[in-house]
Formats: C-alpha cells, sequence, structure tokens
C-alpha cells in the first residue's frame, strides 16, 4: 500500500515504539504522546488551549449532533482506513441533515502495544480527512486498555454542525412523486473490507468509497433547500435506508432494475460470494431524496461534484405498497428489496 | 460483466418468455432442483410472468435445508468444545439446531469461523496444531470434490489435527425418490447447472426413460432459466423424455472427471436422511475407512446424537414440492428468517427465504 505521507510526514521519535498503559495514565507519557503525536496533526486554535473542554461560538439556529464509534477490522484497507473512516463517518451523518459540519471531538481506545507508527500512520489519516471536509477537532480523549481488551485501536468521534434555517430533511418527508437520486456506485466500502478481512484477491483491488460528503451536500443545497429526505447508506446498505425512508413515511418506494450503479470488481466479488450489493455497506455515497420537479437540476449539481459524478435517479416514491421498497425486474415482475436480518452470509454454492 | 450480463438481457429474456407463452396449450409442473434456481426464479420474478398454465415447484437442491436436525446438533456439540476450531462456510453458521446456532456456540466462547472453502481449513489447521480443526462438510456434488480435496491433501501431508463432518448428498436418488412418491405431481425437471458440471448427465438418462419426465440441465441466470423452462415445456407438449443440456457453455456428458475420481477416492456412496424428507437409500456420501482418521464423527462421537423435526415445520413437503411455501400456517408468522422454525427460512437459497425476501406481501 502507498503512503506517501508517511515519507514526508515521519513517526516522531517517542521514548517507546509501541503504546504502553502509561500512555493512558495522565502523567508524562501521555502528555508526550499527546504533543508528538495527536497535537501537530489536529491544532487549532481551540485544541491548542488545551482545556477539558471546547469552548465554541454559537451562532444561533439549530445544531445537528451526531455520534459514531468505529472499530473496523483490519484497520487498513484498501482505499482508506479507520482513522479516515471516524472522521467522514461522522461529517456525512452531520451533513445528512442538510448541516456544514464544524467541529468534531475524537475519543481513542488503544489497546497496549499497538505500535506508534501504526497510530501515527492513522492520525495522519484523521488529519488529511478532516482539511478535506474542512472540520475542526477540537477536543479529545486517550484510553489505553490492557492487550486483548480490545482489538488495535477503537475510534469515537462526535461533532456538530449547523442547520441553514430553511432546510428540513426528514426520513418522514417523502411523498409520492418524489425522485430518488443516488450519488455514485454501492457496496465499494463493505466489499473491500469484506475481501480484505478474508484475503480474497481479484484481478483489481475492491477500493473502499471512504470520503465526505458535505460538499457535495452543499452543491445540492445551492439547487435547491427542499431535499425531503437523505441518508448514508453505511451498514445494511441502500436497501436498509430506503427501507427506513418507507417505514418512516409510510409510502411505497420503487426502484428500477439496473438503475443502480455498481463498479464491475465489485459486482464480480459480491457474484463470487452470493452477497447482494444493495445489503453491503457505503463510506462516501448518500440517497437523497427530492421532489419530481427539481431532480433532474439535481442530478446535475451532483454529477459535477466530484463525489456525485456517477449519480443516478434509480427509482420514485408510490402511494402503493406502503412501508415496502419494490424492484421492477427486466422481466417487468416486481420483488420486494426486504431489509436484512443480519450479517450477509457467503453461500456454500 | 462478461458471461453474466449476456445472461441478463431482458429483451431476448421477454424473446424467450414469448415463446414460452407461444408452446403452452395445457397444465404443466416443472420442478427446479437447485435452490440457486429457486432464488432466480423468485428474484427475478419469472414465475410471475410465466403462463398461468406453468406452475414451478421448488425442489430439495439447497445444501443447507436438507442437511439433517441432527448433523447440525452435532457440529454444534464439536464446535462447543475448547479444543476445537469449528469451520464452515457462513450460511450454515445460522441455521437453526435443536437449541441453538453456531453463531450462539460462537458468543458463548466456542471457536467458530467462516470459510470460503475447504482448504482455508487445513490452512488454520497447519498453523494451530495444539488445536481439532473440523470442516463441516455439506452440500451436493457441486462441493464434494472441494472438499474430498481437502481430506486427500490433509492425509498426504499428515496432518492429524484436521478432520470433516460430513453430509454430503447426491441429486438424482432425490429425484427418484420424488418421482416414485405416490404424491408426485412433478411432470419434468430442470437438472442442476453445477450439480452436472461436476458428475456430467449419465445418470439422468434411466430416471428420464424410467418414469417419463423431461430432464433439461438448467443455468441459473434468468435467461438460462427460462431456457430450460422452454426446452421442458417443448418436450412435455411433445410429448417427449430426454435429457438435453441446455448449460453447454458448462457441462460436459462426462462432467469433470479428475473431480469425480477425487470423490471416489475419499468418500463411498451411503443412505443419508434428508431434512424433513427422512432417510433416502444410496443418496449421500460418506468417508471411506482408509481415511477414517479424518471423519469427525469418529474423532467426537457424537454419532448417537439423534433428533426430531419441529411438527410446525412443513420444509419437508415444500422440498418435495407439495406445497409452496404460503401455504404454511407457521410461513410469516412463527417462522421468519429473524426465527426460522427450519431451515428453508434460514438458508439464502432456501424456498422460504426466498418467497419471505421477495414475494412476502405481493403475494398476501
Amino acid at each position: 500500500m502507498d503512503f506517501p505521507e508517511s515519507l514526508s510526514c515521519p513517526v516522531p521519535i517517542l521514548s517507546h515504539d509501541t503504546v504502553q498503559l502509561a500512555h493512558g495514565a495522565g502523567g508524562k507519557l501521555s502528555n508526550e504522546m499527546i504533543d508528538k503525536i495527536f497535537l501537530p496533526r489536529f491544532m487549532n486554535s481551540t485544541l491548542e488551549k488545551m482545556e477539558d473542554q471546547a469552548v465554541l461560538n454559537n451562532p444561533g439556529g439549530r445544531i445537528a449532533f451526531s455520534t459514531d464509534t468505529f472499530v473496523v477490522d483490519p484497520i487498513f484497507f484498501p482505499g482508506g482506513d479507520i482513522g479516515d473512516l471516524a472522521i467522514n463517518g461522522t461529517v456525512n451523518d452531520i451533513a445528512m441533515s442538510g448541516a456544514e459540519p464544524k467541529y468534531l471531538s475524537v475519543g481513542f481506545i488503544l489497546e497496549e502495544g499497538l505500535p506508534f507508527e501504526t497510530l501515527h500512520r492513522i492520525v495522519l489519516s484523521m488529519e488529511k480527512a478532516a482539511k478535506i471536509a474542512g472540520v475542526q477537532i477540537v477536543t479529545g480523549d486517550t484510553k489505553v486498555v490492557n492487550r486483548g481488551s480490545c482489538d488495535k485501536l477503537f475510534i469515537n468521534t462526535s461533532g456538530f454542525g449547523f442547520v441553514p434555517d430553511e432546510v428540513n430533511i426528514s426520513a418522514s418527508r417523502l411523498r409520492p412523486g418524489d425522485k430518488i437520486i443516488l450519488s455514485g456506485t454501492v457496496a465499494d466500502h463493505g466489499m473491500a473490507v469484506m475481501t480484505t478481512r478474508e484475503g480474497l484477491s481479484f484481478q483489481s483491488t475492491v477500493e473502499s468509497d471512504t470520503a465526505a460528503l458535505n460538499h457535495l451536500v452543499r452543491d445540492m443545497l445551492a439547487v435547491s433547500t427542499n431535499i425531503h429526505a437523505m441518508r448514508d447508506p453505511t451498514r445494511g446498505g441502500l436497501a436498509t435506508s430506503l427501507n427506513e425512508f418507507a417505514m418512516s413515511s409510510n409510502v411505497g418506494i420503487q426502484l428500477i432494475d439496473g438503475t443502480v450503479p455498481v463498479h464491475e470488481n465489485v459486482r464480480g466479488a459480491c457474484e463470487i460470494l452470493g452477497i447482494d450489493p444493495l445489503y453491503v455497506a457505503n463510506e462516501g455515497k448518500l440517497v437523497a431524496i427530492v421532489p419530481a420537479e427539481i431532480a433532474d437540476d439535481m442530478l446535475t449539481a451532483m454529477k459535477q461534484n466530484p463525489e456525485g459524478k456517477e449519480a443516478a435517479i434509480i427509482g420514485e416514491v408510490t402511494d402503493t405498497h406502503p412501508g415496502i421498497v419494490a424492484l421492477r425486474t427486466g422481466l417487468g415482475a416486481n420483488r420486494i428489496v426486504d431489509m436484512p436480518v443480519g450479517e450477509q452470509l457467503p453461500r456454500i454454492c | 460483466m462478461k458471461y453474466l450480463d449476456e445472461f441478463r438481457d431482458p429483451v431476448i429474456a421477454k424473446k424467450i418468455l414469448d415463446e414460452i407463452h407461444a408452446v403452452t396449450t395445457q397444465p404443466w409442473v416443472i420442478m427446479e432442483i437447485c435452490g440457486g434456481q429457486t432464488h432466480s426464479i423468485i428474484r427475478n420474478g419469472i414465475d410471475q410472468v410465466l403462463p398461468k398454465e406453468i406452475e414451478l415447484v421448488h425442489g430439495p437442491g439447497c445444501p443447507v435445508c436438507v442437511t439433517p436436525l441432527e448433523i447440525i446438533d452435532r457440529a454444534i456439540e464439536i464446535a462447543g468444545r475448547p479444543d476445537v476450531i469449528f469451520t464452515s462456510f457462513g450460511d450454515m453458521l445460522r441455521v437453526p439446531g435443536s437449541h441453538k446456532d453456531l453463531f450462539m456456540v460462537r458468543s458463548e466462547g466456542g471457536d467458530v469461523r467462516t470459510v470460503f472453502s475447504p482448504l482455508e481449513s487445513l490452512k488454520i489447521a497447519r498453523e494451530n496444531p495444539d488445536k481439532e480443526v473440523v470442516f463441516f462438510a455439506v452440500g451436493f456434488e457441486t462441493t464434494a470434490p472441494g472438499n474430498a480435496m481437502a481430506v486427500a491433501q490433509a492425509a498426504k501431508e499428515g496432518l492429524t489435527n484436521f478432520s470433516e463432518l460430513v453430509s454430503h448428498v447426491l441429486v438424482p436418488p432425490a429425484m427418484e425418490a420424488l418421482l416414485s412418491s405416490p404424491l408426485n405431481r412433478v411432470q419434468g425437471y430442470l437438472a442442476a447447472g453445477h450439480v452436472c458440471t461436476v458428475m456430467g448427465w449419465d445418470e439422468y438418462d434411466p430416471i428420464a426413460k424410467k418414469y417419463k419426465v423431461p430432464i433439461v440441465i438448467t443455468g441459473f441466470e434468468p435467461m438460462d432459466v427460462l431456457d430450460g423452462i422452454l426446452h421442458t415445456v417443448k418436450q412435455l407438449e411433445a410429448g417427449t423424455h430426454i435429457v438435453e443440456n441446455r448449460y453447454a457453455r458448462i457441462v460436459e456428458q462426462g462432467g469433470n472427471q479428475p473431480a469425480q475420481a477425487l470423490i471416489k477416492d475419499v468418500y463411498e456412496i451411503a443412505n443419508r436422511k434428508w431434512r424433513g424428507i427422512g432417510e433416502i437409500p444410496v443418496s449421500g456420501f460418506k468417508i471411506r475407512s482408509k481415511y477414517a482418521a479424518f471423519d469427525a464423527e469418529l474423532k467426537f462421537s457424537v454419532g448417537d446424537i439423534q433428533t426430531e423435526e419441529p411438527e410446525a415445520c412443513i420444509s419437508g413437503v415444500i422440498l418435495q414440492g407439495l406445497n409452496k411455501p404460503h401455504d404454511c400456517p407457521a410461513f410469516g408468522k412463527e417462522c421468519t428468517p429473524q426465527n426460522p422454525l427450519g431451515a428453508t427460512m434460514v438458508s439464502s437459497e432456501g424456498a422460504c427465504a426466498a418467497y419471505y425476501k421477495y414475494q412476502r406481501i405481493m403475494n398476501d
């Protein structure tokens, strides 16, 4: 894997090569880790004060607040790592409300013995992701646990942003006739992690789509603030988000077969493993429900943003079969796209 | 995607469908053998667009579904032991035994791992010489060569900590058992394309002749399935009953000879119990005595675990094509994928799971 950042930014020299329990004990070693690993990468005027809390200006209006915890295994995978995932995940959860994400907190749980080289790589990746998203890490925490009490490292990020007054995005606002727009290909992240975890190799590497979507959302809101609903379909995939929409608004959703974009290599991996891409996690995609009259303009604007260049209209909201997501097959038959029951399991043959 | 998209082309599929409508003059009952075909039919809605005269019934070709409850209980017993790493294909983990499934064994501390190939289990065995590594060898003729190879390879390497819990079943004896039942309604078969890839089709000629049923070797994509149905209906309408290979891009008459030799070396034909159907003579494989050291049933002495099926589950009649999942009073009520009474509701290839997943409400 190529990590050019680590070349330009070598691991700081610390008194230990790996994380010790004492690094979480609040003494000199804790300070050394914070000063050398975290502060230089996350620095901003709020964090610099090193208070127990971040004190921030409140511009008034509504706040969108979200939290997420990241325990992905493996911590490095093609296209990303647990670090950029932790930033992008919370940024996207905030952005799905139409808010501009501003500030994040970061909590690390580190396993005793974790190499600082690994932690440094992850922190660099978080720095880069935060920069791209335009968010500041303004407060944080680190705990070290005994070897075996966690798997390498877990990261929690929380954050908030400010919701523009005229925006009202909610899973309960779907109306019959609305169009469903997907920002790009599905299943990239889940298949990248699964193929890495299981040591499966294909002719071309399946890469995670981890990305911050707040700039794409900004471009969409510039077209119209009347976006009815929006989610980033992570765990459970697109099918789960659409089922949640259909149930919250008590409307039907009708998808058109063949309109959901899937990368060829991801499709291949899914075919081999017997997994439906509609149920696989994404980390850099959104699905938006918009009134039909603005759908085409919205799609055009999305396609001009790098995170939306493969955007497509994949179906519409109906007043038939409320609470159900259905897909019209190539043969003209209709089938249900149900909620998944548990994790998807590769089949026998 | 090459080799897939051209067999999913809706325009060509509709042409085949039109032809099926044109040749059908009377009611016919056709069984697709393989669970993969069942899923393709339900997923693509093929059953919804066929002429109303044609009834598709879903056959027993789902390895997860026909693995008897007592084998699951034996697997659970072995997997719970502290010295064991139990390895399995993913979709066996959620199949309910009498009291729990393999996922629950894992949450209770058992070392249960998903593998994609039995050769992965061999690797785990090599890396963990102080543990007993067991592979759950289930399936039809399709998975048998790989599973046989794992045993042969373990023997060659002298690995003493690897064994297989075998529950292998064979398609042709099940087809015969269904046809010879007084309740049989099946008039034509879509034979399982991938089983024939391994075994060829010589075994099917005597069945077609004896029971006067057309047998059409069929693939899994929508066009494959429609094409298989078309050729079965054509035979039924014409009154012929021969074996036809409509999956010729993969299947050859003699099948895969090296794979067959490998199976024959490791396994021998045995009577096997089928979940919901009961014992069918000479319908499966067991490990030959020369490889007895790799037989987990002997190694862990679990052969005496016997279990009865829950009464509410009618998966047996569904697997025989006598009823549809909707006909079961427990379907979608007491029995759901979250809380399955029988394996047909668990497996991604099970008829009940397919109906629940894709057509639960449309058909209410």
